[in-house]
């Protein structure tokens, strides 16, 4: 029987991210709030201090930041003709778990999305007609996201200033500046510090993409260049470059992350409470079905409560969002028989590949020596900043070096000929490990017809409810898309000086065993017709409005980039709607 | 120089912990206080572009001509002079194992099970003229160890059924948690060979590579573990054992963190990440070897350091 709690006025399901930022905007407007997060509580000092962060086996091998998936999984199929089986063990993607959620171990890449990303659709209707799209995939299901760039200009704005971004600016107010990327969307002003250094692989990346007539450019950064005070007053450091990023939390306060920007103000507000180790079950509805009434949920002494709330906040991986609301009964699960319903419909995810370069032995180019985002790039072939009318399909991918690190356990790469194990596998590492650089490919992921999330009917968490059922496999547009930007990375490979290529891009059927990114995408998206959108344009519910969905499931298909800031942004821009027009009135925003 | 400075006597403080005598906590905390009193030393400025093969030649000279306990160097030797291996008898202590390094002690293996281990992981990353393998790096005791704890028993594997053969692209789908997966394998094996009248463990380096082929190969059952299941299980925990921190009882003397010059734990490269090809010869450093707070021993990092990490 659960315990009834003290009424609130706001209930938060999940303090990573979207969470700290919620808790933080929704107390600043004189609000109760309440943060449930299921994992644990953490912070810099004492729990992500060196040298026992720096452990690849722990936390890049083992993924002990991850959600504790031996509770709660998510099911696999390529199609929907086939079983879905658990995700036994995370590799192709990782969800993080505790305090700060996938924001304390991401890896600080901080790209805004691009002006034609929000009117996706329409963008390319204008651009290359009906017919061209109905070619590159009939079953795309790509859409508008029902906001614009210019709407989410300040809002991207103001979230780089809070966790202190480091980048070059390359097109201010549609000014175009050197050294920047002049692809850049039009921003109102400059990041808040420079970028940070160049480690060797760039600068050779730099070179080879230039002798091509490429621009390439320093990443944004979200591992600061040098000491920051963001607008919170709250004191950051300078990246150290230590090579133990992504998949680890930062010793340094150097990365942002809800501990280094929001928490330590948050957590001191008498108005907000963080109850770490709770597993929100379901949201409660009203008998009308129409409102919530707060949510229901099992500490991790196993005791359940109700917390009575009048506004819920989804702010989970998505993944967990899209769950969260199948298991709540939110909204019209989505039928890919029928086309009908929305509720995990346009999953989507992101499109990878590389090149490997194998170099000179005498071009040392220490790959520990980097940090999470301290990569270079060319945005040529991102998005539509290319012509694809004669390419038979629509996206594109930034291609770069971001090499994060030299964890050997990950990285001991062998040339093509290489056994596979033995002396001579042995001796191509030690040979190659030093003077080998990777190109990146991360690129745009169509939504599709075929692809979404539901309710599994057969495995179960550790609280007896349905686990998440994903079916996904790449769309041939995608394949297509992949194939061309490798062709591409190749290229610069050459005009880098690389003895040996070897080409990565991706293939189907898509697979869960190997680590490709952790964008999971959609699933809640965002629109402004509720036949094809769970949430409005400030990601509220169409069906329950004092439900707000926040962060990644309202993409309504993945863009080129690493989602984290745009999550940032639209989270600014529905909380903004929630503090200046829903408070005053509260009930449909759209 | 000023820059390169820094990065030297960064060399020199990790180099000298290298030549600890084992990676028990506890000697390396000894040795690593020791090392940390040692007077400034004319062989730090040289540290810094100097090949690894010299840099282990100057490491003995520094240990000899300050009296400092050998046992490094001997360790360091190994890289050189791989020790020859000798069969398992099956008493639980690894052959080949560094001179100066403590036997394993098996925990999870039965000796028959720890023998083909052995004879195995010698195959898959073996010893050469220069650097030791995964005998020499431990790895044995290192897959002891993850199998008898946490890893073994299941953790971060979710295990709950039905249980039904999936899609390549749908990953690990048996019941087997890796200890079970293990013992399962090796026994199908070890059974396997008693029948023929010789162990793994004796065949010759040939037989053994052909005989590692056909398990990773695969088509083979071995009690319920198809034998390129098992095969990718044992080459990746012979992977983590090899490249693993040295703290979780394999890559003994940080052997292959040496071999490929991978710097282990060390915090910061602020001041060396924008020297385009800088040679780094800096020993690595173990999770273990800092016990002392000196995470971030460079002054020269724009960092101001909250009072608890300085």
């Amino acid at each position: 029987m659960a315990t009834r709690l003290k009424p609130v006025d706001a209930v938060t399901i999940g303090v990573g991210l979207t969470g700290s930022m919620a808790g933080l905007e929704l107390t600043g407007a004189g609000l109760t709030v309440v943060g449930l997060e299921r994992g644990a509580p953490r912070d810099t000092v004492p729990d992500f201090q060196s040298p026992s962060i720096h452990d690849e086996l722990r936390f890049s091998i083992r993924k002990a930041m991850m959600q504790d998936n031996v509770k709660v999984a998510v099911t696999f199929r390529n199609t929907s003709d086939q079983t879905a089986l658990p995700i036994r063990r995370w590799e192709s993607f990782l969800p993080g778990q505790g305090l700060g959620g996938s924001f304390v171990h991401w890896n600080g890449q901080s790209f805004r999305a691009q002006v034609a990303d929000f009117i996706y659709r329409t963008h390319h209707l204008e651009r290359y007609g009906q017919k061209f799209l109905d070619a590159c995939g009939p079953d795309l299901t790509i859409q508008d996201w029902g906001v614009t760039y210019d709407e989410l200009e300040p809002h991207y704005d103001r979230f780089e200033y809070l966790i202190g971004v480091s980048g070059t600016a390359g097109n201010i107010k549609g000014k175009i500046l050197p050294g920047g990327n002049p692809f850049e969307a039009p921003r109102s002003r400059d990041y808040p510090n420079p970028a940070q250094k160049e480690p060797y692989f760039g600068a050779i990346f730099r070179k080879g993409a230039e002798s091509l007539g490429y621009h390439p450019y320093t990443q944004p950064s979200s591992n600061l260049s040098r000491p920051y005070t963001n607008p919170l007053g709250i004191k950051m450091e300078a990246c150290v470059f230590c090579g133990f990023c992504e998949r680890y939390a930062c010793e340094h306060y150097a990365k942002g992350s809800p501990q280094t920007t929001i928490l330590p103000i948050l957590l001191k507000n008498p108005k907000y409470e963080l109850r770490t180790g709770c597993e929100v079950l379901r949201i409660n509805l009203d008998s009308t079905g129409k409102k919530a009434t707060g949510v229901t949920y099992v500490d991790a002494a196993g005791r359940e409560f109700e917390q009575p709330a009048e506004l819920v906040l989804i702010c989970a991986f998505p993944l967990n969002n899209v769950r969260t609301l199948l298991l709540s009964k939110i909204g019209k699960p989505y039928d890919p028989k029928t086309g009908e319903g929305v509720v995990g419909r346009n999953y989507s995810y992101q499109t990878t590949g590389g090149t490997i370069v194998f170099m000179d032995e005498s071009i040392n180019i220490n790959p520990f020596m980097a940090s999470g985002a301290s990569g270079t790039m060319i945005d040529d072939f991102s998005g539509d900043n290319f012509d694809h009318k004669d390419l038979g399909f629509i996206g594109g991918a930034y291609v770069g070096t971001i090499m994060t690190n030299g964890r050997p356990i990950e990285f001991h790469p062998t040339p093509p000929g290489t056994p596979r194990w033995g002396l001579e596998w042995k001796k191509a590492v030690a040979r190659h490990y030093n003077h080998t650089i990777v190109i990146t490919q991360l690129g745009t992921s169509q939504s599709c017809r075929a692809n979404y999330l539901d309710l599994d009917p057969t495995y179960k968490d550790a609280w007896g409810r349905p686990l998440l059922r994903m079916t996904f496999d790449f769309p041939d547009n995608d394949i297509r898309m992949a194939q061309y930007i490798s062709d591409k990375g190749e290229a610069i490979a050459r005009a880098m000086g690389g003895k040996t290529i070897v080409r990565v891009a991706t293939k189907r059927p898509y697979t869960t065993t190997v680590y490709q990114s952790t964008h999971n995408a959609g699933g809640a998206v965002m629109g402004t017709d509720p036949k094809t959108s769970v949430v409005n344009r400030y990601l509220q519910c169409w069906d329950v409005p004092n439900v707000f969905s926040l962060g990644g499931a309202a993409f309504p298909q993945n863009i080129t980039y690493n989602y984290s800031l745009t999550i940032g942004a639209l989270t600014y821009w529905a909380l903004e709607a929630i503090k200046n027009k829903y408070l005053k009135s509260p009930g449909p925003l759209a | 120089m000023p820059k390169v400075f820094a990065a030297a006597q960064l060399d020199c403080k990790n180099d000298l912990t290298s030549g600890a005598k084992s990676y028990d906590p506890l000697t390396f905390r000894v040795t690593f206080k020791f090392m940390n009193t040692r007077a400034e030393k004319p062989q730090r400025n040289s540290m810094a572009k100097v090949s690894r093969r010299d840099a282990i030649k100057t490491l003995g000279a520094a240990a000899l001509t300050t009296g400092l306990p050998l046992a490094g160097v001997a360790a360091q030797e190994h890289a050189t002079a791989p020790p020859a291996r000798t069969p398992s008898g099956g008493s639980g202590a690894a052959p080949g194992a560094a001179a100066g390094s403590p036997p394993t002690t098996y925990l999870f293996f039965n000796s028959e099970e720890a023998a083909f281990i052995e004879a195995a992981v010698a195959r898959l990353i073996p010893a050469d003229e220069q650097w030791g393998g995964a005998i020499e790096a431990g790895v044995p005791n290192y897959i002891d160890k993850q199998l008898g704890g946490a890893w073994g028993a299941g953790e971060r594997l979710y295990r709950s059924g039905p249980w039904q053969p999936g899609t390549p692209s749908q990953g690990y789908q048996l019941p087997f948690t890796p200890a079970e997966l293990f013992k399962k394998a090796i026994g199908a094996i070890n059974k396997e060979f008693a029948a023929s009248g010789t162990p793994f463990a004796k065949m010759s380096p040939d037989q053994q590579d052909g005989y590692l082929r056909k398990l990773e190969a695969g088509g083979k059952d071995l009690d319920g573990v198809p034998s390129e299941v098992f095969f990718a299980h044992l080459w990746g925990s012979t992977l983590e054992g090899f490249f693993a921190d040295p703290v979780y009882g394999g890559n003994r003397d940080m052997i292959s963190w040496r071999m490929i010059g991978f710097p282990g734990a060390y915090a910061s490269y602020y001041d060396l990440v924008d020297q385009h090809g800088i040679k780094i010869d800096r020993a690595p450093m173990s999770l273990a070897q800092d016990a002392h707070g000196h995470v971030h021993p460079n002054p020269n990092v724009p960092a101001d350091l909250p009072p608890n990490n300085q």
